[in-house]
């Protein structure tokens, strides 16, 4: 278990930035998600955390120690590669053992090591096996108990669920948050999966272009998204956002609204039916039946394009007019920049 | 059977189309091309000397029936003699006067009848000359000349093994400033065919005074540049993760070099083992020049020295000859499955 600080790390290739300068904390036992679309650096940024990759500048320390000179081997931490990287010809004991052997560890503590993770994973039948015969979440699990067997200071995940199937996807979440409360251990895992990041994480980096958008626990990035990336990056179906032109047609929204806003971000699950006059118009476009909820798209006045998760089996016909409006303090008013307008 | 289907296989369903046919003839005259020769040269290694200058030449190893009669010491070569009354008779030579030839029956070996050489042929049998081979390990040092060259043949494709993967690891896997140059010069060098540079190697190998040493014919050719191109591009299709996965397992650079680059590139290795085996024992030019004492020779140029300017023991120089084939030929049958895959995925000759 330790602590993780980065302090102003970039991190250039041929003069091209790909990292602008990141600073951040990382508090021991916690889990931390590094989440933004592909090519925003989150696996450049864990690389250089893993000692694979060198910062070009910043200062990056473990236990409060730089280890930017320190090689990726000395670092005391442990990686599960997207691909797993598991040694195809070493059978499963082998794999997990690896590493130990190369630290010199005696022979009887490196079988007491392996078997201890491996039943803590359930690999105990499979120690024989190569790589090749496994399943896709059998070689994830022997990737996370190379990784355990080591008692690494921090565990680094780089998209480990993303060659799995859906359904193991989410059976694997559960098992890692599992894991990661028996372990304590300090977790960096990078995804650009947004719903993995806001159901494991205890703190969720979203990061664009090699730049920190925000830092928070998933809660705070849903409810008070600091800009318009990060509130429509989080949460699904995405935000809405209506220009500020076009919602002032609703009257309690205009005598609320900042006067420097431009856009308005209102999420599908916030809207409530209003009288006709009040709210804004929509016209229905047609709608999604997810169950215990519709999804229902519809059209403003000016073109834009609005989402509407609605309650109820009442359903809309395509073509109506319907009136709604964001539940109050539920909404969202952005500037020219791009920033949330913090409401009084 | 299966095999057999295989062989059999035509594009015809019912009777032959004409491919077929064209395919088929063409099949089998590259078959007689190419192991006609070998076949012959079988055959005639388990020939008596006399056989192999016989004329009109048998393929099968005849020769002639010999018996033993009493009141000769030696045996008899026996003849299928016509006498003037016309009848046959099987005859043992006792010795031949000009054109005639004193013979007696086996049977009667006081009687002598004069028979025109003409007039008898001799009875043969089918019989394998072992001679040829057991001889061989009694005379002309042929254990020392096997030695030699399995000696060369195995440290050399030993070391070639080792020194070619680590070259090829280095230039696969590391990213240095004059990667691509090094890699370009090692590619350049098969450009020059190796009988251009005969001189200078001649010349180093007698300044580090290894003419007249195994050594000397062992070190020049190590470091091959196709084995160098063809485990680096075997090398390129390893994932580099698995290399930082390891370097993260705390492996220091050698041992990801020996436990996870060196197994995972087996195939490679094994096409180049293959060729260099080839390569090694066939090799005569290099070993012609610095291997000049005889009891440095390799069985190549102990083949080549058996060639007498006036004198030429065939039948010891067949009988070498197939056992020099028999090593690379049991190498390839069983491994040119490793060749066909080798070449596939390194994309080379």
């Amino acid at each position: 278990m330790s602590t993780l600080e980065l302090h102003s790390i970039q991190k250039s290739f041929d003069n091209v930035t790909v990292i602008h300068g990141i600073d951040l904390e990382v508090k021991k036992g916690e889990f931390v998600v590094f989440v933004g679309p592909s090519g925003c650096g989150k696996s450049t940024l864990l690389r250089m955390i893993a000692g694979l990759d060198e910062p070009t500048a910043g200062d990056l320390r473990i236990d409060g120690q730089r280890v930017n000179e320190i090689g990726a081997a000395d670092r005391g931490c442990a990686m599960v590669f997207q691909s797993y990287a598991l040694y195809p010809h070493m059978s499963v004991f082998d794999n997990m053992a690896f590493g130990l052997e190369n630290a010199r560890v005696p022979r009887p503590e490196i079988e007491r090591k392996v078997q201890e993770a491996a039943s803590m994973l359930q690999l105990d039948k499979l120690l024989q096996r190569k790589p090749t015969q496994l399943s896709g979440g059998q070689r994830q699990r022997v990737a996370i108990g190379r990784a355990i067997v080591r008692n690494p200071k921090i565990f680094l995940f780089d998209e480990p669920l993303s060659n799995l199937d859906a359904e193991l996807r989410v059976s694997m979440r559960g098992e890692l948050r599992e894991l990661h409360q028996r372990l304590a251990a300090t977790m960096i895992y990078v995804t650009h999966d947004q719903v993995e990041a806001m159901t494991m994480a205890d703190k969720i980096v979203v990061l664009r272009a090699g730049r920190i958008e925000q830092v928070g626990t998933p809660q705070a990035l849903y409810d008070t998204p600091d800009n318009v990336f990060v509130a429509g990056f989080i949460g699904s179906p995405r935000m809405n956002f209506v220009p500020a032109v076009t919602a002032q047609q609703d009257s309690a929204l205009c005598a609320a609204m900042p006067s420097s806003a431009t856009q308005i971000g209102v999420r599908p699950e916030h809207w409530l039916p209003s009288s006709a006059g009040e709210g804004m118009a929509i016209t229905v476009l047609g709608s999604e039946y997810l169950g215990a909820q519709r999804l229902v798209l519809g059209r403003l006045g000016d073109g834009t394009r609005v989402e509407m998760l609605m309650e109820g089996a009442a359903q809309p016909v395509a073509g109506a007019l319907i009136h709604m409006t964001p539940q109050p303090q539920r909404w969202h008013a952005f500037d020219s920049a791009g920033q949330r307008i913090i409401r009084g | 059977m299966k095999a057999l289907n295989f062989l059999l296989r035509t594009r015809g369903r019912q009777s032959l189309h004409w491919t077929d046919v064209i395919s088929y003839a063409y099949l089998m005259v590259g078959l007689f091309v190419m192991f006609a020769p070998v076949l012959w040269l079988v055959a005639s290694s388990f020939k008596t000397e006399s056989a192999i200058g016989q004329f009109p030449p048998t393929f099968l190893p005849y020769t002639q029936k010999t018996v033993v009669v009493a009141g000769h010491e030696k045996p008899l070569p026996l003849y299928k003699a016509t006498l003037e009354d016309g009848s046959q008779r099987e005859l043992a030579q006792v010795n031949r006067i000009g054109i005639m030839a004193n013979m007696v029956d086996p049977a009667n070996p006081q009687d002598t009848v004069r028979v025109n050489i003409r007039q008898r042929v001799p009875v043969n049998e089918l019989k394998f000359a072992w001679g040829n081979y057991t001889d061989l390990f009694g005379k002309f040092t042929f254990g020392v000349y096997l030695w030699n060259s399995v000696f060369i043949t195995v440290v050399a494709t030993v070391l070639t093994l080792l020194f070619n993967s680590m070259a090829a690891f280095a230039l696969s896997k590391y990213r240095f400033k004059g990667q691509k140059t090094v890699f370009l010069l090692i590619i350049a060098t098969l450009m020059i065919p190796p009988t251009i540079i005969l001189v200078p190697v001649f010349l180093v190998i007698n300044e580090v005074g290894l003419l007249n040493n195994l050594w000397g014919v062992i070190l020049p050719a190590l470091a091959t540049p196709t084995g160098v191109f063809l485990l680096r591009q075997y090398m390129l299709t390893i994932p580099d993760e698995l290399i930082e996965a390891a370097r993260m397992d705390h492996a220091s650079e050698w041992r990801i070099y020996w436990r996870i680059v060196l197994p995972l590139s087996a195939p490679a290795l094994a096409v180049l083992a293959i060729f260099s085996v080839m390569w090694r024992w066939n090799d005569f030019l290099l070993p012609l020049i610095v291997l000049s004492q005889s009891e440095h020779f390799t069985l190549q140029l102990a083949l080549n020295s058996f060639q007498g300017e006036l004198n030429t023991q065939w039948n010891y120089l067949l009988a070498m000859t197939v056992i020099t084939l028999l090593p690379v030929t049991l190498v390839f049958a069983f491994l040119q499955r490793y060749i066909t895959t080798g070449i596939a995925s390194a994309g080379v000759k």
